[in-house]
């Protein structure tokens, strides 16, 4: 692929700490460099052909048993030096009103490398060649005159990131990403109706161009493209309390919003209040709460191949390990790095992460998975007498402690006596999070299984930008509240 | 030198230097955006994080026989380096380019202006912010995050155009939070923002917040859902509006199926003769030129008198439906986003609003707005911070938070019986990547049904 390939071998950040670590008591180097692609084709039309390079260390100093940060895109002696003293003037103004002290074992003095999978290089596509299979995929998405807009993107990532800190942390992480997304468009006179693959950008996987089945895609393009001709055709859903099949890609939405921004620890020691939200979970539910049926198994799962957000050690140091975070439906442990969990004095897991190397990490989401059950599809479907099939978000919104929510869906099906029916369209749902939660009535075995992610999740002050993966079975909750649009 | 005048020259030695190097045939756009932000973040009236960003980010818009790429980096602030990498972006876009079909929407680029703005404030120190936001706070219960330090936005293209914002300021986002007599959370927002800044001014709003937590440690009511008349404040109506930059006012969504508006704009639904929007960039929150360079008109008006009067219009869906361009911005995710949106106010004085209402809710402040339905123009989200139930003009209670979900031709339309005689100013607070600028005017409305829903 015709593109710049990320270099990290060109800086090295051992010898660059060495160079700024008597600056302050403590000092701790970041180096992030991503090159990422973005090649869009709109109608068989080139839209957007973009590459973001971005390049910077973030330094940390400690002053005073406090921490602070400063970033520069200058990686020369005098650009590092110039951001460790300005880490360690912040450092020190801070310390007489800081949450909390730091400590050493903070930043775990661990050294190791971890590389996501590859297996066909980004460079072994020309850019040419890409483009060429993006219009192939608009005119398999345009399967009628009455699609009126085709859309293929994909965006191609290269990320590496190094950690080296004066406590003898030296870390090198790199990663290959790709996001795809392709939609149909189509129109009736007044009536417009979307259908995508997944729902907008949800096919994130890590992985080279072997993640990219073109054949598979066209065929799902043409699928989604009669997809969008049937909901111009359907009658609205309707109102009225119903059971719920969700499919993975909108199990994925249900999972990020109502499992794991509640369970972030830094949520809950009230960090994001000023602007994500706290959250009705607190320190001593951990444990105790039963946060949903006992079909409910929650997973932080940042070793599940391929997923979106693999990865081997945190962006403070600590190595990322598998476990459960709701079993049975008890909850169990928080998401949250060692800052938190040292604030909180409770177990948490390795998500202190940052959206790039001029944001300071904080405690996210990264591999958030509901595990897989023993039910069939059609076990599901057929223990359904009065349901509702919903596939792909479209709309999603919930409250600032994550109790309300309401999210809508690209497409559904009704379930009639045990039976798929009719097509309906704008399908919408709304709940309370743990009473939804302990109406689960069913789990998908892994055949039913789908892994989705988006690199769209927003959160912190200052604000940032993380990408996450979620993976689920199909999924089947009893007495939902539906209704469709209008009005 | 100062920020600023370093990026203004590391700028032009960076862009002379590009163009002298571009082939008969093509040509080049560079936007920048800078800064050098102290960020410090607060919970419980303490330090969580404190972060200094120094950053350059540098886009290339490269054309060459009717093709487009677009490259951004991060400069490293210094000539030599930050050349190498330019020369090396500048023979990768040209290679991408060859390798690409023609782009037919690929406006040309122009030379139709050149600006300059300086604003040039010292940034305050960060050890005096901290221990007067702590001396102001003491006794509350109070997070939030502060930023400070210059900002610049800067194009210059290879035909001449040369455009020049370099601004600095701060803003001081927060809420104060209490426990009510149920043993409930509740809150109030605050917002300071300028260029100077005063304790003195954040002891008084503190104290003014002080007061209206008083009103919410009242026990809270829990309402059943169903339509209430209501009156949204100026900050709850600032979330409605920015969700209009999700394609609701934007001429390419418009064209392409995506504006929740469509039928305003196409004369079947109408809004209020109450409701007035404009782009006024006489507001001063942010430069007038995108980052093609274009510059929009100082007032653009959308919405007068509730009659659909422009849509904002970039250069590419211009070049695509054969209309002209007013200067706007495409945003990462959607199409034309409003940049600098003023609702005209009305006719009811704020310190009436209550007396209105008479009996309904008083909304202080939204969450967490989405589309629930398009084609109905039907917006979802939540009530937060301070929301009261309200009888015969008094206060009787603070709300426990609902879920709306109603349409903008209601809220705009039908049902919008008033805006507030005075508007509040809020300048942006997002700091996505980088600190924004722009902000948004807006008043308080009166509604008579405002539909709840959970």
């Amino acid at each position: 692929m015709n593109a710049p390939e990320a270099a990290p071998a060109e800086f090295d950040p051992v010898s660059a700490l060495s160079a700024i670590a008597g600056v302050a008591d403590w000092i701790g180097l970041r180096f992030v460099e991503e090159v990422s692609q973005h090649r869009s084709v709109r109608n068989g039309k080139p839209e957007r052909n973009q590459v973001h390079v971005r390049r910077g260390a973030m330094v940390e100093a400690v002053m005073e048993g406090n921490l602070a940060y400063a970033a520069t895109p200058d990686l020369s002696h005098a650009g590092l030096q110039d951001a460790a003293g300005r880490a360690a003037r912040l450092a020190r103004a801070g310390a007489r009103h800081a949450v909390a002290a730091f400590s050493p074992g903070l930043r775990p003095a661990v050294s190791g490398a971890f590389a996501g999978p590859c297996a066909q290089c980004f460079d072994t596509l020309s850019l040419e060649e890409l483009t060429a299979r993006l219009i192939a995929a608009c005119s398999r998405l345009r399967v009628s005159g009455d699609i009126v807009e085709t859309m293929a993107e994909i965006t191609l990532t290269q990320h590496s990131s190094c950690y080296a800190t004066s406590s003898g942390t030296d870390i090198a992480q790199r990663f290959h990403l790709v996001s795809q997304n392709f939609v149909a468009t189509a129109q009736d006179g007044p009536e417009i109706q979307r259908r995508s693959l997944n729902g907008p950008v949800a096919r994130c996987l890590q992985g080279g161009l072997e993640v990219l089945d073109f054949d598979c895609i066209y065929r799902e393009c043409e699928r989604a493209g009669r997809e969008a001709l049937e909901l111009l055709a359907a009658e609205d859903c309707p109102g009225g309390t119903r059971d719920l099949l969700l499919a993975p890609d909108q199990m994925l939405l249900q999972i990020h919003e109502s499992v794991g921004h509640p369970l972030e620890l830094d949520r809950i020691l009230g960090d994001e209040r000023n602007y994500a939200g706290w959250s009705f979970v607190k320190p001593e539910d951990f444990g105790r709460l039963q946060y949903g049926s006992p079909l409910m198994n929650i997973s932080f799962d940042p070793t599940l191949p391929g997923e979106f957000a693999c990865y081997g050690f945190d962006d403070g140091g600590n190595r990322a390990h598998r476990e459960y975070l709701i079993r049975g439906g008890l909850l169990l442990r928080g998401l949250g790095g060692l800052e938190s969990q040292a604030r909180l004095g409770l177990p948490g897991v390795a998500n202190f992460r940052s959206a790039g190397w001029n944001r300071p990490p904080i405690d996210r989401m990264a591999n958030l998975n509901l595990e897989p059950g023993d039910s069939t599809l059609d076990d599901m479907i057929a223990s359904v007498e009065r349901g509702i099939y919903m596939s792909a978000n479209r709309s999603w919104s919930i409250d600032d402690y994550r109790r309300k929510f309401q999210f809508g869906c690209e497409y559904a099906h009704l379930i009639e006596d045990g039976r798929l029916t009719r097509v309906v369209r704008n399908p919408n749902y709304r709940g309370v999070t743990l009473p939804f939660w302990h109406s689960l009535k069913k789990v998908g075995n892994l055949d039913t299984f789908g892994i989705f992610g988006t690199p769209f999740c927003g959160k912190g002050e200052p604000h940032q930008m993380i990408r996450v993966g979620h993976a689920s079975p199909h999924c089947l909750f009893a007495n939902v509240e539906v209704f469709g649009g209008g009005r | 030198m100062s920020f600023a005048r370093d990026t203004h020259r590391l700028l032009e030695r960076l862009s002379d230097h590009a163009f002298a190097a571009l082939r008969p045939g093509e040509a080049l756009s560079l936007s920048l955006s800078a800064e050098n932000q102290t960020y410090l973040r607060f919970n419980t009236g303490k330090v969580r994080q404190a972060t200094g960003v120094r950053q350059w980010r540098l886009e290339l818009d490269f054309r060459a026989r009717d093709r487009q790429v677009t490259f951004t980096t991060d400069l490293s602030g210094r000539v030599d380096r930050d050349h190498r990498d330019l020369h090396a972006l500048l023979a990768r876009a040209r290679s991408d380019a060859a390798s690409l079909p023609p782009d037919p929407f690929a406006a040309p680029l122009e030379n139709p202006s050149q600006s300059e703005e300086w604003h040039e404030v010292a940034t305050p120190d960060p050890a005096e912010v901290i221990e007067q936001i702590a001396v102001a706070t003491a006794g509350t219960d109070f997070a939030g995050l502060f930023a400070a330090g210059p900002q610049i936005r800067a194009v210059r293209n290879s035909t001449g155009q040369n455009h020049w914002f370099a601004t600095s300021g701060f803003f001081l986002d927060y809420s104060l939070f209490t426990v009510n007599s149920a043993g409930e959370n509740k809150a109030v927002k605050g917002l300071l923002s300028g260029t100077g800044w005063r304790a003195s001014e954040l002891a008084l709003a503190i104290e003014a917040d002080r007061h209206r937590l008083d009103q919410l440690r009242m026990p809270s009511r829990t309402l059943a859902p169903g339509e209430y008349r209501a009156y949204l404040a100026p900050a709850a109506v600032a979330h409605v509006v920015e969700l209009l930059s999700w394609g609701a006012v934007s001429f390419g969504a418009w064209k392409k199926g995506g504006s929740a508006l469509r039928r305003w704009i196409e004369g079947e639904v109408p809004l209020s003769e109450r409701f007035s929007l404009r782009e006024n960039f006489a507001l001063g929150l942010g430069p007038r030129f995108n980052s093609l360079g274009e510059l929009a008109p100082l007032q653009l008006p959308i919405a007068e008198r509730g009659a659909p009067k422009n849509l904002l219009t970039g250069a590419r869906s211009a070049r695509e439906y054969g209309v002209t361009s007013n200067g706007a911005e495409s945003g990462l995710w959607s199409e034309e986003q409003l940049r600098s949106p003023e609702i005209l106010p009305g006719d009811l004085p704020e310190r009436d609003a209550l007396k209105r209402l008479d009996s309904g809710l008083y909304i202080g402040n939204l969450h967490y707005l989405n589309w629930s339905d398009l084609k109905s123009a039907r917006v979802t989200g939540m009530t937060r911070y301070a929301c009261f139930l309200i009888e015969h003009g008094e206060i009787v209670a603070p709300i426990q938070d609902l879920r709306f979900d109603d349409s903008l031709y209601r809220i705009f339309g039908t049902e919008l019986e008033a805006l507030s005689e005075e508007t509040r100013l809020f300048p942006a607070t997002e700091t996505y990547g980088q600190r924004a600028l722009g902000g948004c005017k807006v008043p308080g409305i009166l509604l008579s049904r405002f539909r709840l829903t959970l």
